[in-house]
């Protein structure tokens, strides 16, 4: 922690707009318990359509516990248990009779560290689209491959060697290609968690850049530990303290007013 | 140590003079040594039984990979081989063919007249299945039959031990002087000019002092145990058995001090046979000089043989102790000399099934059994072995219930292979009534034998792959069979595989638990489907080493080099496999 | 017959599965966004049709005999009726035999025209299996093509099934160890309602060839199991001596002292040793060691019987071996490093600190160890079969014969039993000691051994 945003005390009596014009994920009184451990404390939350959401807090804060409530990854883990409500386009997600599978294929996820397949690069990619069906004959796949790669750009360096293992590239190109395979299911949304905490500086920029790329067609949601990586990419932040959602707002004005004084503390590096 | 402010005397000369501290170290580094030594020894003793155990099956078994056959000029008749006189396949297929053999060999041996004689000639050196080759020959060639050809005729499994000397020793001595012999034919006397004999007698001596010791010991141990038994008819009986042992060590101490004159042979001594002249002579006394003997084969003249030319053959096991007599091995000394014995590899042994005659038994039974055993198996456990470590490493619910069953499959683990006999024995047999002898019972007891191997070795291959692998399917939208089935079991299969090679081995060389299902039966047809009566090649070994004739022996060692090569391709592979994949996350 | 079943079966699945996957695909074609991909379709479709094929095959293996047997039954004229149970069955086997062409001699014309009645009721049987069969799986097939739909959730189905399929196969091992324990147990219970069971377990002696004559009913055999439990424990108790230290110092020099280099050759050594088959030692003590401590006992003129229980033991010990050694290792290295550097930064030597330390820190896991080996030992089989005696002796003598629980498990199993006689009965209960004290002994051992794990993780 280097450089701290600037923060604007003058702004302090502004009132964040926690509400959002159009939501694409809403979430009422989550709450999670890790058998006996309460891990999550009454979040809601609106998470903006065509945007970059980043959740920030310390270690621990639950921030990406409730990242993995939006496309129910917690339900691999067998003491979790997940109250309250979650809407994607107004559908309850934790809804009896939907199929987790096709929820997940409309929110996808990047992983903290980059987790390929130790498959060929095409297949990486390949692999969402054929099990959901998305191509019905061989050129509609390598055209659906294409694409993901090119828009998570990183096609230009990988085109010849398509039949390499995607366990051979480099770290920030690792996680490129787990980006690309989440794009080629076409998800509505993207969920990242840290996504550049295994990365060196100029790999993480180029996924930054890449992000801020993405935004224009997917609702992105990225957990992260870096306040400048939010105040880089996000257009608004959420900060999360001991499982609690302790303010939420469009970005500029939580790294300049915030109103909570943990959040000020976190953001001037006081802890965390 | 009250006075805190003092210094810490020093731990290794605590109240020690300097020389005392040091010898007191040396003493220290000699434990260490020892210490060391010991561990030495014992990875030594280790590799040394190792190295026993594999040398002696070793030394054992090389008989059994070779036969030895003697080559006969035949010539099949009509009448002998054809029931009708036709030279159709049918009439040929239930010909004599050991009559072929039996008018062959008597040409041979035109010497030999009489019936006993003769029969003895046929069967003790031939074997009952060596007119096989003869019947192959004349069927694939039925015009064959009026001609003369030579065949391979396989020798009785006691003909071929003393060719492979593995019946008794065998020495030779050239004769020094001139040898007489008195007649031809018959009761004879052999009279040298050299005292050839001195030698055999000084060894007859020997012998019989050798002869006396061991009996008295026998008689000394049979006391012994009479002593140990209370007054009644078994006591009585030992008694009575060590006295007779003591006479006959008596009677033998009493020819040992007789000195000068005639030593007689008996068929409790090593046997003394003198070739000369195209004969053989059995000695049967003995003195310096002189020797008298029945003629085993005919000489061809009473001229005398000059020295070197004749030789004095001693067998060092006595007649009494073989399987084959002195007359039969010195017709077979006679096949030698002829140059028609000769020793081939015995593909034989892995080309036929069990058989009662040592010479004609081979393995292919039992691998064929092991092998239809181990198919069933295989079938049975690796599926339901694999289906039950992916449900309980990645969907079963971790409670109560699951521990039980992990804490179940460790303990079945451990349970003795006999037990699994009992529970074939009274399920799949009694229960069920599937057929007894069965490989396809042997290989469900063996599956269920090597399940938990395989489910251990499983659901550590699964666990190894990271969860990152599965998660990444999750993320986009793959269900959890599928996150299973496409990524996480492909990236375990080389560690299944290890495991489940490693738990077929064991099951290959399991024998206990198939004795209880009845794969011991004597079968000598190979089996062809899982429900057929079979043994396999563990079973086929026990039921060798339990077999009086020598030559079992080296059969049964054979079958042990198969089995273990076979163990040893499939750990091989195994090891390989894990090495080749074996993947650092 | 039941191999043209599982062939239709086999056949039907197929054309069922590319029957869906058709079906699914025809509605992609149609411009539908399916839920499940168009295999699932198939997948599930051919499942629909196998489970119903194989219920009728389940619910009519154990009704076909009674249809097939009582139409034999009518069959007979009304002279040859069975009057009693006994007959019943006594016709039902003449019948069955004239079916298969075996009876011999001639069958009169009744029993004749009862075994052509079996022998076409149990065609007839196997007919209408497979029709069964078919016309269930037909229905499976209707019924699951009306579910398949652009939104029907097919996957979903099938790995429900999938699901079942391997919790079965979890069962599996389950089931396994339910089989043996009912199975011995039934077995003992039967045996102790002839024999007393205090009269087994404390009995002094083992005779249980005497029951043979069946004509003595009122005298059943000896069967006093303690010198059995000696001749075991003796046997065990040898080879402990001879495994326990040896696979202990071998570990302890293998973590301990060994160099890679030498580690690389060493471990195969064991690992070989490992995987010989039982019976290869057993042949090894039976022809090669017995012989040479009878011989060698001999020449220093003691009397050794050929069968002595040294021989088993010894050569048992050579092959547990690996086993303490590779046990010992694992619970050794698992004692910390932190542990011996602590030793050694006093000035300890090594083997100091491997007696005063390691051992002691590992000492719950060598104990296990030679537990796990003393249950191998006592269920171990073919060495002691092979190579130990047949009668019962009650002796602590090494160098004579005894006979142990496994030897006497296998001599009155093998071979031509009397069913249900004492005799192979007590078979049954020597297993179910065996069992248990195994049992025993590994779920102790285990239990040490967890614990013993929990302490340094």
């Amino acid at each position: 922690m280097t450089t701290m945003p600037q923060i604007d005390l003058a702004g302090a009596g502004v009132q964040p707009a926690t509400a959002v014009a159009k939501p694409k994920v809403v979430a009422r009184d989550v709450n999670v318990h890790y058998g006996e451990k309460h891990a999550l404390h009454n979040v809601s939350i609106d998470i903006p359509e065509q945007a970059v959401t980043a959740f920030i807090g310390p270690s621990g804060c639950g921030k990406s516990t409730f990242l993995r409530c939006i496309n129910r990854m917690n339900d691999t883990i067998a003491s979790c248990r997940v109250t309250g409500r979650i809407e994607l386009d107004g559908e309850d997600i934790y809804d009896r009779s939907l199929d987790v599978v096709q929820l997940r294929a409309r929110v996808g996820m990047v992983f903290q560290k980059p987790n390929p397949f130790p498959k060929s690069i095409y297949e990486n990619v390949a692999y969402g689209p054929r099990i959901h069906g998305l191509a019905q004959s061989k050129a509609e796949l390598d055209e659906i491959v294409e694409r993901s790669l090119k828009r998570a750009s990183l096609f230009e360096e990988v085109k010849d060697r398509l039949d390499a293992p995607g366990t051979g590239l480099s770290g920030g190109q690792q996680q490129r290609l787990c980006i690309a395979r989440a794009i080629a299911v076409s998800p509505e949304v993207i969920l990242m968690d840290e996504p550049c905490s295994a990365l060196d500086p100029i790999a993480t920029a180029r996924i930054e850049e890449l992000i801020d790329e993405l935004r224009e067609n997917y609702t992105i949601v990225i957990v992260t530990h870096s306040m400048q990586q939010a105040a880089r990419v996000s257009q608004r932040t959420a900060f999360f303290h001991l499982g609690k959602l302790v303010e939420q707002g469009p970005t500029e004005h939580i790294f300049t007013t915030p109103e909570d004084k943990r959040t000020q503390d976190y953001i001037t590096g006081r802890f965390g | 140590m009250t006075d805190l402010a003092a210094p810490l005397t020093r731990a290794s000369g605590a109240g020690l003079s300097p020389d005392a501290a040091r010898a007191r170290i040396r003493r220290r580094y000699r434990a260490e040594a020892r210490f060391r030594l010991y561990g030495m020894l014992a990875v030594g003793f280790a590799a040394l039984m190792l190295v026993v155990l594999i040398a002696d099956v070793v030394n054992k078994a090389w008989p059994a990979f070779f036969e030895t056959r003697v080559r006969l000029g035949v010539t099949p008749t009509l009448e002998q081989v054809s029931t009708d006189g036709k030279l159709e396949r049918t009439s040929l297929m239930g010909g004599d063919y050991d009559a072929v053999l039996r008018t062959s060999l008597q040409e041979l041996f035109p010497g030999v007249k009489d019936r006993a004689s003769r029969r003895k000639l046929f069967n003790d050196l031939l074997s009952t299945g060596a007119s096989a080759a003869v019947r192959e020959r004349v069927l694939a060639d039925p015009s064959l039959v009026g001609k003369t050809f030579t065949v391979p005729a396989l020798l009785d499994d006691a003909a071929d031990l003393y060719f492979k000397g593995l019946m008794t020793g065998r020495s030779e001595r050239g004769g020094r002087g001139t040898l007489i012999p008195s007649a031809t034919t018959g009761e004879i006397t052999l009279t040298s000019t050299a005292d050839d004999f001195s030698a055999d007698l000084a060894d007859t001596k020997r012998a019989l002092a050798a002869t006396a010791r061991s009996l008295r010991r026998e008689a000394e141990r049979l006391l012994r145990s009479a002593a140990a038994l209370p007054a009644g008819d078994e006591r009585a009986r030992l008694e009575q058995q060590a006295a007779e042992i003591v006479a006959q060590a008596a009677d033998k101490e009493q020819r040992l001090a007789a000195t000068g004159g005639a030593e007689p042979l008996d068929a409790s001594e090593p046997s003394k046979l003198v070739v000369l002249d195209g004969g053989i002579i059995k000695l049967t006394s003995l003195g310096t000089n002189e020797a008298t003997g029945i003629v085993l084969a005919p000489l061809a003249s009473t001229q005398p043989a000059a020295a070197g030319s004749w030789k004095v053959v001693t067998l060092d096991q006595p007649e009494a102790n073989r399987k084959l007599g002195d007359q039969q091995i010195a017709w077979l000394e006679q096949l030698r000399d002829k140059g028609l014995v000769e020793r081939a590899f015995a593909t034989r042994f892995f080309t036929s099934g069990d058989s009662r005659e040592p010479e004609q038994a081979g393995i292919l039974g039992g691998l064929v059994g092991s092998a239809l055993t181990m198919l069933v198996t295989l079938v049975l456990c690796l599926p339901v072995g694999v289906g039950a470590a992916i449900y309980l490493e990645e969907f079963a619910p971790k409670n109560r219930l699951t521990d039980l069953v992990e804490v179940n499959i460790n303990n079945l683990a451990a349970v003795p292979s006999i037990v699994f006999g009992l529970l074939g024995l009274a399920v799949f047999l009694n229960f069920f009534g599937l057929p007894r002898s069965a490989p396809l019972v042997g290989g469900l007891v063996l599956a269920l034998l090597v399940l938990p191997t395989i489910i251990i070795a499983s659901r550590a291959a699964l666990k190894a792959v990271p969860p990152s692998i599965r998660e990444g399917a999750l993320g986009i939208g793959a269900s959890h069979q599928q996150a299973v089935f496409h990524h996480v079991l492909p990236l375990a299969m080389p560690g299944i595989m290890t495991g489940t090679i490693i738990g077929m081995a064991h099951a290959l060389g399991e024998t206990a638990p198939l004795l209880l299902i009845g794969m011991v039966a004597f079968i000598v047809d190979v089996p062809a489907a899982v429900t057929d009566a079979a043994t396999v090649l563990p079973v086929q070994i026990f039921l060798w080493s339990d077999l009086p004739e020598a030559a079992f022996q080296a059969k049964t060692a054979g079958a042990i080099i198969v089995l273990l090569v076979f163990l040893f391709i499939m750990n091989g592979v195994a090891i390989l496999l894990r090495r080749r994949f074996e993947r650092r996350w | 017959m039941v191999a043209v079943f599982f062939l239709a079966l086999v056949a039907i699945a197929v054309a069922a599965y590319l029957a869906g996957r058709l079906k699914g695909q025809r509605l992609v074609a149609a411009g539908a966004r399916l839920h499940s991909l168009p295999t699932y379709h198939g997948l599930f479709l051919a499942v629909a049709c196998v489970i119903p094929m194989l219920a009728v095959v389940v619910a009519w293996t154990p009704l076909a005999p009674r249809v097939v047997e009582s139409r034999a039954i009518a069959a007979l004229p009304a002279d040859l009726q069975p009057k009693s149970e006994l007959e019943h069955d006594a016709r039902l086997r003449e019948a069955r035999l004239v079916a298969v062409g075996q009876y011999a001699g001639a069958p009169s014309p009744g029993l004749a025209a009862a075994g052509e009645a079996y022998r076409s009721a149990r065609a007839a049987a196997e007919v209408l299996l497979l029709a069964l069969g078919i016309a269930a799986a037909a229905g499976g097939f209707v019924w699951g093509s009306r579910q398949l739909a652009p939104d029907f959730r097919a996957r979903n189905r099938f790995e429900r099934v999938t699901k079942v399929a391997l919790i079965a196969c979890s069962a599996v091992a389950v089931l396994t160890t339910v089989g043996i324990v009912f199975s011995v147990l039934f077995e003992t219970l039967r045996f102790f309602g002839r024999y007393p069971w205090h009269d087994f377990l404390f009995g002094l002696q083992w005779s249980p060839q005497i029951a043979i004559r069946a004509d003595q009913v009122g005298q059943s055999g000896a069967f006093g199991a303690v010198p059995l439990f000696v001749g075991t424990t003796l046997v065990m108790l040898i080879a402990i001596l001879v495994a326990g230290p040896v696979g202990l110092f071998a570990a302890i020099y293998m973590s301990e002292y060994a160099t890679p280099k030498f580690r690389a050759v060493a471990k195969p050594v064991l690992e070989v040793l490992a995987g010989i088959p039982t019976v290869v030692f057993g042949f090894f003590a039976a022809l090669t060691v017995a012989p040479f401590i009878k011989s060698t006992g001999e020449a220093l003129g003691l009397s050794v019987a050929s069968e002595s229980a040294l021989a088993a033991g010894l050569v048992m010990g050579v092959m547990i071996i690996p086993f303490v050694s590779s046990l010992s290792d694992d619970v050794i290295n698992a004692v910390p490093q932190s542990l011996r550097d602590g030793s050694y930064g006093m000035g300890a030597t090594r083997s100091e600190t491997i007696k005063k330390v390691v051992l002691p820190a590992a000492l719950p896991g060598i104990v296990s160890a030679l537990m796990l080996a003393v249950s191998r030992a006592v269920g171990e089989t073919m060495i002691v079969v092979m190579a130990a005696g047949l009668a019962g002796n009650l002796t602590f003598n090494p160098l004579e014969a005894v006979t142990t629980v496994t030897v006497q498990i296998k001599t009155l199993l093998v071979g031509d039993q009397e069913f249900d006689s004492a005799k192979t009965l007590s078979a049954f209960a020597l297993g179910f000691v065996l069992f248990f004290f195994t049992l025993l002994l590994n779920v102790v051992a285990l239990r040490i051994v967890r614990k013993y794990r929990e302490q340094y993780d």
